[in-house]
């Protein structure tokens, strides 16, 4: 099957290409290096169908990070076979930044692989006062040249002609600085830009930059963040799925339970243990009690709160300058502004946050960051039990909770960086205009990361309620609260009972601290588990990635790292409170 | 007394312009910056600073580039002054 590569520089929509040619469900944001691994998608053109490749952002064919080695390790292999294929690369340009794109595509000129370039994001130059001559354009650089506006789709039914004609133009190879000239010439030869006044998003976009406003409007942001978020995840659990719940789904299982005869270990394994006679959603641990009410009913609610807060977040533009004012901070924990990113996506679920870290040039950067990010920085699952449990005791828990975490991730980074060999290199980004986030796309986006929540976490959330269930039938919990009650009880003041909780933290952390509430604890008991719970081993899925992403002598590091400072401050908190 | 004089980036004032005329030392540092726009003889405006040898950010062309500390220093503006 021919191949059709996605090519150009980060943050020009080349995700957003990717989606409208192939309607795979891409991420896509406005920042640069969304993308760190290649997507592959399928589409047809003229009844032929193509294998599409979203393929990560690069400035140049000279890697400077991971994810633009896998964009040069992806155009090598295609190169390599491209003489019996007859593959085509879509260079897709930023329109309102020829100068900066087109230095890239005198580089794929060289490559001997046909070319046709995308010119995307074409409505923005018409207010921002550039005028592109795209016949001359494509008399310059002899391959076919599509004006197309990814997010609508415009010029795309032009692209599916025009991309036969693609060719590879092989011009001789050049040097940088010959390249840099051309792109020179051409641009001063094709484009045109107009004066334009100041709009207030520019102002907006300078302020919110500016060394004196800059932290009171993230300061704004943050706490505008976190205040929708609880109101939307609060006000679906109390106002929505609770109501509803106990409306319509516990007399249904009540009815079951009462047919199974209300006891019994088919009966416990499904409804759950009845407490007074009724199901304890939170305490029964069923299969169709507990399992379904933590995710959709505890966690859901804030999925979606959280994910519409980041979306929005994403798609303006505004993450990048946060990056900018994050980097002093940052520093002196050997990272720098851009790793600001990777946490913030981490506070969803810590698989993505971690595969987010490869836009981070060293391997001691993506160490630091993933291992930060593991310990510090509690997933929205874990979040949303972490505030279930504790809010009824008011603010204060939760604020301990949240506040030991981050004081650990400042201390452990301040320490990593101290010891770790190497230095944090400088930041250096390309900060994108403020954008009005496309709703069609944000909501789009959001769908499909309920949807992946859901399809990922809902078994093994059951699996996680079964296997409790198992070990309890057969005494294994038994053994293993003797075995660490020193550590769980001696240390943390935790009944040995909290060992379990702590096992199949392993599996799921929401469900991990459903454990913890059928043991009465106290609220100095509960603040210490949720903490113990979120800086303890991270859960299966994070363990893949981490292993994937830092091999798996880095990973034992980092779990090691993790084990020790758990305990630590759990230990501490015991001590304190 | 306007006349022409050569600073770094750090050394510029907030919004001030001028034009890129060379990078003192770094190699590597001018070649990512050349990649992402930042070439001699281009137009560069310094939009904003940060505190405590925090990162600045500039405007070249229709770009915004977010820089550290270190990398401003080698790049050399020519202000008029």
């Amino acid at each position: 099957m021919k191949k059709i590569l996605l090519m150009g520089n980060p943050n020009v929509g080349k995700s957003a290409f990717f989606a409208r040619l192939t309607g795979v469900e891409v991420i896509t944001s406005n920042y640069p290096g969304t993308t760190v691994e290649y997507t592959r998608g399928y589409t047809l053109i003229a009844n032929e169908k193509y294998e599409v490749i979203d393929v990560p952002g690069t400035y140049t064919l000279d890697p400077t990070c991971k994810a633009e080695e896998i964009a040069c390790e992806m155009l090598k292999e295609v190169t390599k076979k491209i003489v019996q294929t007859g593959d085509v690369i879509i260079n897709v340009v930023d329109a309102t930044n020829l100068e900066r794109n087109l230095y890239l595509t005198m580089e794929l000129m060289e490559r001997p692989i046909p070319v046709i370039v995308a010119l995307n994001m074409y409505d923005e130059t018409r207010h921002r006062g550039i005028e592109i001559d795209i016949d001359k354009l494509k008399d310059w650089l002899h391959v076919p040249v599509v004006p197309t506006v990814a997010v609508t789709g415009e010029g795309f039914i032009k692209l599916s002609t025009e991309i036969f004609k693609a060719c590879a133009p092989r011009v001789r190879s050049h040097s940088t600085d010959e390249r840099l000239l051309d792109v020179g010439k051409l641009v001063k030869d094709v484009q045109r830009i107009h004066y334009r006044r100041h709009t207030w998003l520019d102002r907006l976009e300078e302020m919110s930059i500016h060394h004196l406003t800059g932290l009171p409007i993230a300061a704004l942001v943050a706490f505008v963040s976190f205040f929708v978020i609880r109101q939307i995840g609060e006000g679906l659990i109390d106002y929505l799925l609770k109501p509803a719940f106990e409306a319509f789904y516990t007399p249904l299982l009540m009815k079951l339970s009462g047919w199974m005869g209300g006891a019994g270990f088919w009966h416990d394994m499904l409804v759950g243990h009845l407490i007074n006679g009724r199901v304890d959603y939170m305490q029964s641990f069923g299969l169709l009690s507990t399992a379904i009410y933590i995710e959709l009913v505890a966690v859901l609610p804030y999925i979606i709160a959280f994910y519409l807060v980041l979306g929005i977040l994403e798609d303006s533009g505004y993450l990048p300058r946060l990056a900018v004012l994050m980097d002093n901070l940052l520093h002196r924990i050997g990272l720098h502004g851009f790793a600001i990113v990777p946490t913030l996506l981490a506070f969803g679920c810590n698989v993505p946050g971690i595969m987010a870290t490869r836009i981070l040039e060293s391997k001691r950067e993506r160490f630091i960051a993933s291992t930060l990010i593991s310990i510090g920085v509690p997933c929205a699952a874990l979040q949303a039990m972490i505030i279930g449990v504790l809010g009824r005791y008011g603010g204060g828990p939760i604020a301990i909770v949240y506040g030991t975490l981050f004081v650990s991730w400042l201390i452990i980074g301040f320490i990593l960086n101290r010891l770790l060999p190497g230095f944090s290199p400088e930041l250096l980004m390309e900060i994108p205009p403020y954008r009005f986030p496309p709703l069609r796309l944000l909501a789009r986006k959001l769908w499909w990361r309920i949807k992946a929540f859901l399809k990922e976490a809902l078994p093994v959330v059951m699996l996680g309620v079964v296997v409790v269930n198992l070990l309890y039938f057969v005494g294994f919990f038994n053994v293993l609260t003797v075995f660490f009650a020193p550590v769980i009880h001696g240390l943390l003041g935790l009944p040995q009972e909290a060992a379990a909780a702590v096992m199949i933290g392993f599996l799921r952390k929401d469900v991990a601290v459903g454990l913890l509430l059928p043991l009465n604890l106290t609220v100095k008991q509960l603040i210490v588990g949720c903490t113990l719970l979120a800086m303890f081993f991270p859960c299966v899925a994070t363990f893949a990635v981490l292993f994937r992403e830092l091999g798996w002598k880095d990973m034992l590091k980092s779990t090691m790292i993790m084990v020790f400072f758990a305990l630590l401050a759990g230990a501490a908190l015991n001590l304190i409170l | 007394m306007a006349g022409k004089k050569v600073v770094s980036l750090v050394e510029m004032a907030l919004g001030e312009g001028g034009f890129v005329v060379g990078f003192a030392g770094g190699h590597g540092v001018a070649r990512r910056l050349e990649a992402m726009g930042v070439r001699v003889g281009r137009p560069i405006i310094k939009k904003s600073q940060g505190f405590l040898r925090g990162p600045l950010t500039i405007q070249i062309g229709g770009t915004q580039i977010g820089l550290g500390h270190g990398m401003a220093h080698k790049v050399l503006v020519e202000v008029e002054r």
